[in-house]
């Protein structure tokens, strides 16, 4: 059984913690006792149904305010395939939230209120899932009991949507007419939709192809950590343990160490005692080398013949996630998996306005800003363009005084 | 890959960034079968070397006897470093108070217990086996999730956390709750214990004990339950879901004596993992308001 992670977009006004109660609900997720909660608590929508809402909202002051603030991931499982919902806030104010949420998926739900159609909210999402790499989309036109279910409605929303994306990254957009609230193409096909020909939202959730697979990324295997055990049985083991972050690496391939560029050639790939001829991509390994090189954690091991950019100078797309904004005459650490260095901003090239995606000059970036930097690191990084290589290309910056996460860059390019 | 594949290998990669990352991180072993998940992933992770951790335990006094004989079992096969916080000690000592009454259990005590072992050893770090599927605030808490110099969580202040980049960075006397099956639930633990055939305590598994019948649960009848002429001594067959102590874990019915039994029992049961829990029956917000205070 495979996985698929996946975001929803959308605020509460537009019935996303709902959708994803109904989802939970009608995939029989939610248990007795959670149910009992919820008539404890006893939230109702107006026409006497149970608030499937409060399924999602964790924090005492998601609830107080009925909004959702962070990202919550939940899970479910059906014959067919076992989710990750990371369930992000929409208002504009948790920008930062959703970009955490859209990093690690695959899929995004983008939802439109049916009323209302395409509006700002619904370009400045997929303008994030675009930024974040997500290649496919599910547009779900929501609230359609309230349009009887009018199919020229939904004709329009799509074509409006499909001129929205023209300018946008992503691959793949299909779309989902339902109202979460009465359950219509939700876990089923619906009889108020005719006209609608494609499949219900979870039948195509259980379907759906999602690119994730790597055949065409380059191979990369950061060094997290030395394995020597030095003992008297052991005496000169010395193993390489890191996971995989592209491509696979085989027994006897040819490989370099990076940022020191001395070569060398696997001799044996172990997980867990047993010994592999091959490790694919998101598989924790620990990797053998026939010559004793100098290795530590934050190294990167790739093959001779795909080499990513080894460069001290990049340009990248930057979300900017601190309520202190960005001070172009502070350094920073910059973090890419376990490799950590000093680095300057050296110039903000622009901000986009991420509701009109119109872009302007900037002297500084404040919380929620996305734009484009170009930054200098003290040390060497070993970077792929995010848009070849997400887990290779992403990176996050600390603010060395309080040890904040500040924000989320996206390489674009080196500039050696 | 196979999902349990991508969940093995996630957590791997979390508990080596645990290493990389802190001076001295320990690894939180409660007896339960999360925490022994955890520990063999710790021996994927690491193996043939040594854990870079201790495991601490954080003992009420209260624990089954199966736990505990379990515990000391595996540590010895591990030949790892076993380190015991001692909730009596935290008694003894004045700094917390024995609850009183019938419901009373050590379970809140154990917060002040586990931060000041943190403290004693200067851990910067805690691996522990809490899953974002259990209960509603755990949802929304980060795998690197930092905690202030009091130990506590502070939800609307957690960093930001992308791709599979973890930051630990933290000021001393701050420390980090690291949760490497974050991402589990209840049934990909089991169907993993099943694939990798991990041994258990025998509490998991259907077995006969005298239990009574408490706020509509049953519990182990034991001399820490201040028991009373109104508590009925019962006989059943019963089985533990999750393990805690023995003050504030229930038993369920059941007649799953093998692990395909207890998967089969989870896929049909209409009750979450954590109805079983009395200390999370304490109000909406129980889970939440504990982690506030320094709780796992």
């Amino acid at each position: 059984m495979d996985l698929l992670k996946f975001i929803t977009a959308g605020s509460v006004d537009d019935g996303k913690s709902t959708l994803i109660g109904r989802l939970l609900y009608d995939t029989n997720s939610v248990l007795d006792d959670q149910l009992e909660a919820i008539q404890r608590a006893n939230r109702k929508n107006n026409d006497g149904t149970l608030d499937l809402a409060i399924l999602t909202d964790g924090l005492k002051a998601e609830r107080e305010q009925g909004i959702t603030i962070d990202v919550a991931y939940k899970y479910f499982q059906t014959e067919k395939r076992k989710f990750i919902i990371a369930d992000a806030p929409g208002h504009i104010q948790y920008t930062r939230n959703m970009v955490t949420g859209a990093s690690n998926s695959d899929l995004a739900i983008i939802l439109i209120d049916a009323r209302k159609g395409v509006i700002e909210q619904t370009r400045r999402h997929s303008f994030i899932v675009s930024l974040l790499g997500i290649p496919n989309v599910l547009v779900c036109v929501n609230k359609m009991d309230m349009v009887d279910y009018d199919q020229a409605v939904f004709d329009k929303i799509k074509s409006d949507y499909e001129r929205l994306v023209l300018n946008l990254r992503i691959k793949q957009v299909d779309y989902v007419p339902v109202s979460a609230l009465k359950g219509d193409n939700i876990a089923s096909k619906s009889t108020n939709t005719s006209w609608y020909s494609g499949k219900s939202l979870l039948d195509f959730l259980e379907t759906v192809e999602v690119n994730h697979t790597t055949a065409n990324k380059q191979a990369r295997f950061p060094v997290q950590w030395v394995i020597r055990p030095q003992s008297e049985e052991l005496p000169d083991y010395r193993g390489y343990a890191g996971r995989v972050v592209g491509g696979t690496f085989a027994v006897g391939d040819r490989v370099v160490a990076l940022p020191s560029e001395v070569s060398s050639t696997i001799t044996r790939i172990e997980l867990a005692a047993n010994d592999l001829d091959v490790a694919s991509d998101g598989a924790s390994v620990i990797i053998h080398l026939a010559d004793d090189i100098d290795i530590s954690r934050g190294d990167m091991l790739v093959k001779q013949d795909e080499q990513p950019s080894v460069s001290k100078q990049f340009e990248a797309e930057i979300c900017w996630m601190d309520s202190k904004p960005l001070d172009i005459n502070q350094f920073y650490l910059i973090q890419q998996h376990g490799k950590t260095a000093k680095v300057k901003i050296q110039d903000i090239i622009y901000r986009v306005n991420i509701e009109t995606l119109e872009q302007s000059a900037a002297v500084d970036l404040g919380l929620n800003d996305i734009g484009k930097i170009q930054f200098k690191s003290a040390d060497s990084l070993a970077f792929d363009s995010y848009v070849a290589n997400k887990t290779n290309g992403g990176a996050i910056l600390i603010d060395l005084r309080n040890n904040l996460t500040v924000a989320a860059l996206m390489i674009t390019e080196s500039l050696d | 890959m196979d999902y349990l594949d991508h969940l093995e290998a996630e957590a791997i990669y979390i508990l080596r960034e645990v290493a990389g990352q802190f001076e001295k991180p320990a690894l939180l072993f409660s007896g339960g079968k999360d925490s022994i998940t955890l520990v063999h992933l710790a021996e994927k992770a690491f193996r043939p070397g040594k854990f870079p951790f201790p495991l601490v335990h954080i003992d009420t006094g209260h624990n089954f006897p199966e736990t505990i004989e379990f515990r000391d079992r595996l540590v010895a096969r591990l030949g790892e470093k076993l380190i015991v916080g001692h909730v009596q000690d935290s008694i003894d000592a004045g700094k917390v108070v024995e609850q009183k009454g019938k419901n009373a259990s050590r379970n809140p005590l154990q917060t002040v217990t586990l931060l000041d072992t943190i403290a004693e050893h200067g851990f910067d770090a805690c691996i522990g086996g809490a899953r974002r599927d259990e209960e509603k605030a755990r949802a929304k808490e980060r795998i690197f999730s930092v905690r202030d110099e009091f130990g506590q969580w502070d939800p609307k202040r957690q960093r930001p956390e992308l791709w599979n980049i973890y930051n630990g960075r933290i000021h001393k006397g701050e420390n980090v709750r690291v949760f490497p099956i974050s991402n589990w639930t209840e049934l990909d633990v089991w169907n993993y214990i099943r694939r990798e055939n991990i041994d258990l305590p025998s509490i998991y598994f259907s077995h006969e004990r005298d239990v009574i019948t408490r706020n509509g649960q049953l519990m182990a009848a034991a001399e820490f339950l201040n028991m009373d002429h109104e508590d009925v001594i019962e006989y059943r067959k019963v089985r533990f879901r999750t393990v805690g102590d023995m003050t504030c874990t229930a038993a369920v019915p059941s007649e799953a004596y093998h692990i395909d039994d207890i998967i089969e029992e989870i896929r049909q049961s209409k009750i979450s993992e954590r109805g079983a829990r009395m200390d999370d029956k304490v109000s909406e917000a129980a889970m939440e308001d504990r982690k506030k205070g320094g709780y796992f």
